[in-house]
């Protein structure tokens, strides 16, 4: 069976070479210093930069699908990711389904109506993965997904991650919080100066 | 009404006119003296080679030499284009993207007016082709730049909004309509603003022109009517052209926002 993500010989001028492979329902945690190349890593991935190396999704070449539709099924989610428009709605390609997430993730019910100025800088963080989640990718590659949360809204986000890895999307995770590595992770890689390097299995907490 | 030649008496006669403004800038040490000099003499000399050129051009009636002549003109134009951007294209695409742009808005509506409005005989008469070209020129030339200009300069301000909307699966068109849809506005309002002052605000030089030499004031506005419709039209194709060009060049075929195809201008 092939992999659900599967990435051989990645190359930008920041990532050399880098392998990973990527079942469904997994989650992969990159660490590593600051400016190493992680971010560079999940957005070569998702082909936001140019970059050579062969990327499969579900056995399928990323180079045979149009790039809008394989950032859709592999989506990046950044903490500074911008906003495009005054109202926070109009950013969801589903408002519906976007409001049924809103309090799972302790957003309130109006949210989808505030202007963008409006919500704060972990709301925002919240909604910039909501935005997402309504286009239901196979894989998330999240760029320190909690940064800006307090415990509570952390614990939130991640209990969302866990059911999403329970129905079968892959993640890969940056972050610095070696906690949320553990509490999520399958399997840990290192990035380091633009080399990535598999560090090992974490060991699940119940 | 015949045409009131001017002496070389009557030019001098108002060039004291810039004394004045010399001596002003002189007394409250503007700095403006200087530049204000070597404007006023090369606007004399420029206007006079003008002249000459135009002479030529018209005694020798080549189509040719006219072609050569309007070519001359667009090259100009473009390099005003490129020294009016804060941020440059790479490599050739910068001066041949505003050049080729309002190159062929301004040959489609050259044409047009010629063969189809004005008509003159033979259809490429320098008297006509010339001076009309350069009114075109010089209008789209603004646009252009300033339609460029916004375009780039909202592309890397707006950055993580139109990554924003890649990362979710937007074509490049659709991240860049904000952008791009701004950048055409821009481009287009100079000559929609111009339009609706005109008469009202500022009579254009053509229509002055052409009413100082003895022409009703009847048919100096029609032709002014004329060139209006050329002008907004040769915008409004250079601008869009101009605009489509500059998000596909800083896009590419994987719906990638590519600043790096982009460079801040070095002052040197």
């Amino acid at each position: 069976m092939p992999a659900l993500l599967s990435v051989v010989g990645l190359q930008t001028p920041v990532v050399r070479a880098a392998d990973l492979r990527l079942d469904a329902g997994e989650c992969l945690a990159v660490e590593g210093a600051s400016g190493s190349g992680k971010s560079r890593l999940l957005r070569a991935i998702a082909d936001l930069d140019p970059n050579r190396g062969e990327v499969r999704l579900d056995g399928r070449l990323r180079s045979a699908m149009p790039a809008p539709r394989w950032r859709r099924l592999v989506t990046y989610v950044w903490p500074d990711a911008g906003w495009w428009t005054d109202r926070v709605g109009d950013h969801f390609s589903d408002e519906r389904a976007a409001a049924e997430w809103l309090p799972r993730l302790g957003l309130p019910d109006g949210a989808l109506d505030w202007p963008v100025a409006r919500a704060s800088t972990g709301e925002r963080q919240r909604l910039a993965l909501v935005r997402a989640l309504v286009q239901h990718p196979r894989v998330l590659l999240l760029d320190e997904p909690t940064g800006a949360l307090d415990p509570d809204a952390t614990a939130r986000v991640e209990a969302v991650l866990r059911d999403l890895l329970a129905a079968g999307t892959g993640i890969i995770l940056v972050t610095h919080d070696a906690g949320q590595a553990r509490r999520l992770a399958h399997r840990r890689m290192r990035v380091e100066g633009g080399m990535v390097r598999e560090v090992g299995e974490v060991s699940q907490c119940p | 009404m015949p045409l009131i030649s001017l002496t070389v008496w009557d030019l001098a006669l108002a060039s004291l006119l810039l004394l004045v403004n010399g001596g002003a800038s002189l007394v409250l040490s503007l700095g403006v003296a200087r530049p204000l000099a070597i404007a006023a003499v090369r606007m004399v000399v420029q206007l006079f080679l003008v002249a000459l050129v135009l002479k030529q051009l018209f005694a020798l009636q080549s189509p040719w030499l006219t072609l050569g002549a309007a070519l001359v003109m667009g090259l100009f134009a473009g390099q005003e284009i490129l020294a009016r951007q804060d941020r440059r294209l790479s490599g050739g695409w910068s001066y041949g993207l505003g050049t080729g742009a309002m190159v062929t808005a301004a040959a489609t509506v050259m044409l047009l007016g010629l063969l189809v409005a004005v008509r003159p005989d033979p259809w490429y008469d320098a008297r006509y082709a010339i001076p009309m070209l350069g009114m075109v020129l010089g209008n789209v030339m603004s646009g252009v730049s300033l339609a460029l200009n916004t375009l780039t300069t909202a592309v890397v301000r707006d950055r993580t909004a139109i990554e924003a909307r890649l990362a979710l699966g937007a074509t490049r068109w659709e991240a860049l309509r904000t952008v791009h849809r701004h950048a055409l506005r821009t481009g287009m309002m100079p000559i929609v603003n111009a339009m609706s002052a005109t008469g009202l605000v500022s009579l254009p030089g053509m229509m002055t022109g052409q009413i100082l030499g003895g022409v009703d004031p009847h048919e100096a506005v029609k032709y002014q009517i004329l060139i209006m419709f050329l002008l907004s039209g040769a915008t409004g194709i250079a601008v869009l052209l101009a605009s489509l060009g500059a998000v596909h060049r800083l896009t590419d075929h994987r719906h990638r926002l590519r600043l790096d195809r982009l460079s801040a201008r070095t002052t040197g």
